[in-house]
């Protein structure tokens, strides 16, 4: 019985972070499905969103529990309108201006924009960790517990990350699969010389998927900044890696493919921490990506390229 | 309805295309045809706005648009298919029809996010149109399997259609036939008369075999190692000496 809940807690946990690696993720890999090129500035983006939810938490100084479903409300529509506008921002000056240019040259360009960032939230909010308040706070229990067994608990933060980044993944899915914009997103991403000539513009939707992923990244650096309970300038460097590397390890450019390699990602460490030590999870993570590119270098979800000869 | 004249296309010491001159009035359709490696997509390229000519004008509904890049020029009326096809092979045959309607269906957002009447009218419109043409293509069967799982013969045809849907002006198709079996080459040549005939289209065609274009062409510009060799009418081509000899070679 021990056994089974201390499992069972390392896979909840696993799967709230890795739910959370899979919101960020997703940025990453429609831009590369798109332009094909990684966005280097989407992890300081993901920071940015929990930093202004962080500012708008604090500055509403709401101690009423009553209140406390708005303030998160207005605190994660501020952080998408901020984040996503630092979205476009970067497309507009790091991307576009150099786009049909050698490859290197967006990369960085886009480096730069996110050493940018970064040291401007430095400057802005200081270098220390900022404590993140707890505002939705207790559990269920799982079961377990009784003498001094090990008792698994669901707590309601996690629940709140699940049941968001179901909410955006439906809703990402449903606007790629149905809506207008997400036909047009799907054709620019299999032929963008085709889909201009057809008509569609280009820049439009180019500019749509960095406003998308960075939505996205605002909810997770929310949720993610609450369930870790701290924040800093450097909290987007650590989780821009990890959400490359989920998306690398779904197939760089499939949106399915950024789920589960965030679900994936989020799953290893946590066993990693539970089992082995904490200090081994980036290890692993990262190792799992170096296997990956070896031995199936378009990743889970991605089809191999058959080069006609 | 499109002009070109003296059109020249430079890539470093090579002269691609030297001194091209075309016309193609109202429901007609020209032919270009010439051997391997004479210029003919590189005049389509610089017509389309692919390239940008380094000599030459070309004027479509008397407006000049050489430089112009590729999406106004398909904007203003005149698409293109490729020698290779390039479906969007990963979405659906009806997908591929309504996404080249994208502009056609102008929205914003908030249009989109509510629906409005308005543009509810406007999609079925272009569903409809999808319709129309799936049908007039005989792919309405498929219109829900994937473009990429269609035969070598369907995909090109939904290449036409899906720039029929865009109700352009001129069509520009690039070596339409290359690939396909005698009988639907024949296919392809009936819808492509038919486009001129029934729906009004100027046609501007790339072939490479020459007897396929006889049949169908009202006029016929020849052309080897980027210079114009002949242009004229199919029995004036079939007998000039300088194209016979470009294609069987001298004696």
């Amino acid at each position: 019985m021990h056994d089974v809940m201390y499992f069972l807690q390392q896979l909840i946990n696993g799967l709230t972070v890795g739910s959370a690696y899979a919101l960020i993720a997703i940025g990453y890999t429609m831009v590369y499905g798109i332009i094909g090129m990684i966005n280097f500035a989407h992890g300081e983006i993901y920071m940015i969103g929990a930093y202004v939810s962080l500012i708008v938490i604090t500055g509403l100084a709401v101690t009423s529990p009553a209140w406390i479903p708005l303030v998160l409300l207005v605190a994660l529509i501020c952080a998408i309108i901020v984040s996503s506008s630092m979205g476009w921002a970067v497309e507009r000056i790091a991307y576009r201006p150099v786009r049909g240019q050698h490859r290197l040259i967006p990369l960085i360009s886009a480096i730069g924009m996110s050493i940018f960032l970064q040291n401007y939230v430095h400057l802005a909010q200081g270098s220390r960790n900022i404590g993140f308040p707890l505002l939705i706070e207790g559990g269920i229990s799982l079961g377990g517990g009784e003498d001094g067994t090990f008792q698994a608990n669901l707590s309601y933060m996690q629940l709140t990350i699940f049941i968001v980044t179901l909410i955006c993944m439906t809703g990402l899915s449903l606007f790629i699969s149905r809506s207008k914009t997400g036909r047009a997103c799907r054709a620019v991403s299999q032929d963008l010389k085709m889909s201009s000539l057809l008509g569609i513009d280009t820049n439009r939707i180019i500019t749509a998927t960095f406003v998308i992923g960075a939505s996205l990244a605002a909810v997770a650096g929310l949720l993610l900044g609450m369930y870790y309970g701290s924040i800093d300038p450097l909290f987007g460097f650590i989780a821009g890696l990890k959400a490359f590397t989920a998306a690398v390890l779904g197939g760089i450019g499939s949106i399915p493919g950024a789920m589960l390699g965030g679900l994936v990602l989020g799953v290893a460490e946590s066993f990693t921490s539970g089992y082995l030590s904490s200090e081994y999870k980036d290890v692993v993570s990262f190792g799992l990506l170096i296997l990956i590119l070896l031995f199936r270098p378009t990743g889970l979800l991605g089809k191999p390229e058959v080069e006609k000869i | 309805m499109l002009e070109v004249r003296d059109l020249s296309m430079r890539f470093g010491g090579l002269l691609a295309v030297d001194q091209v001159s075309l016309d193609v009035g109202e429901r007609e359709i020209v032919s270009i045809i010439g051997p391997n490696g004479a210029g003919k997509t590189t005049v389509f390229n610089c017509i389309s706005g692919f390239y940008r000519p380094t000599g030459g004008k070309i004027t479509f509904k008397g407006r000049p648009i050489q430089g112009k890049p590729d999406y106004k020029i398909s904007r203003m009326g005149m698409v293109r298919t490729f020698q290779h096809v390039r479906l969007f092979s990963k979405m659906t045959v009806v997908e591929n029809l309504l996404v080249a309607q994208h502009r056609h269906l102008n929205t914003n957002l908030f249009s989109g996010l509510v629906k409005t009447p308005d543009y509810r009218k406007r999609e079925e419109k272009s569903l409809e149109r999808a319709a129309y043409w799936l049908e007039r293509v005989g792919l309405m069967e498929m219109a829900n399997r994937d473009a990429g799982n269609l035969a070598y013969g369907q995909q090109r045809r939904l290449e036409i259609a899906r720039c029929m849907v865009t109700e352009p002006n001129v069509l520009m198709l690039d070596e339409p036939a290359a690939g396909l079996n005698p009988n639907e080459t024949r296919e392809l040549n009936e819808l492509i008369v038919s486009l001129k005939e029934d729906y009004c289209v100027s046609v501007l065609l790339i072939e490479h075999d020459m007897s396929l274009v006889m049949g169908i062409s009202d006029r016929i510009n020849v052309i080897n190692q980027g210079r114009p060799l002949a242009s004229g009418t199919p029995e004036e081509i079939r007998s000039n000496d300088d194209v016979i000899k470009a294609y069987l070679g001298e004696e």
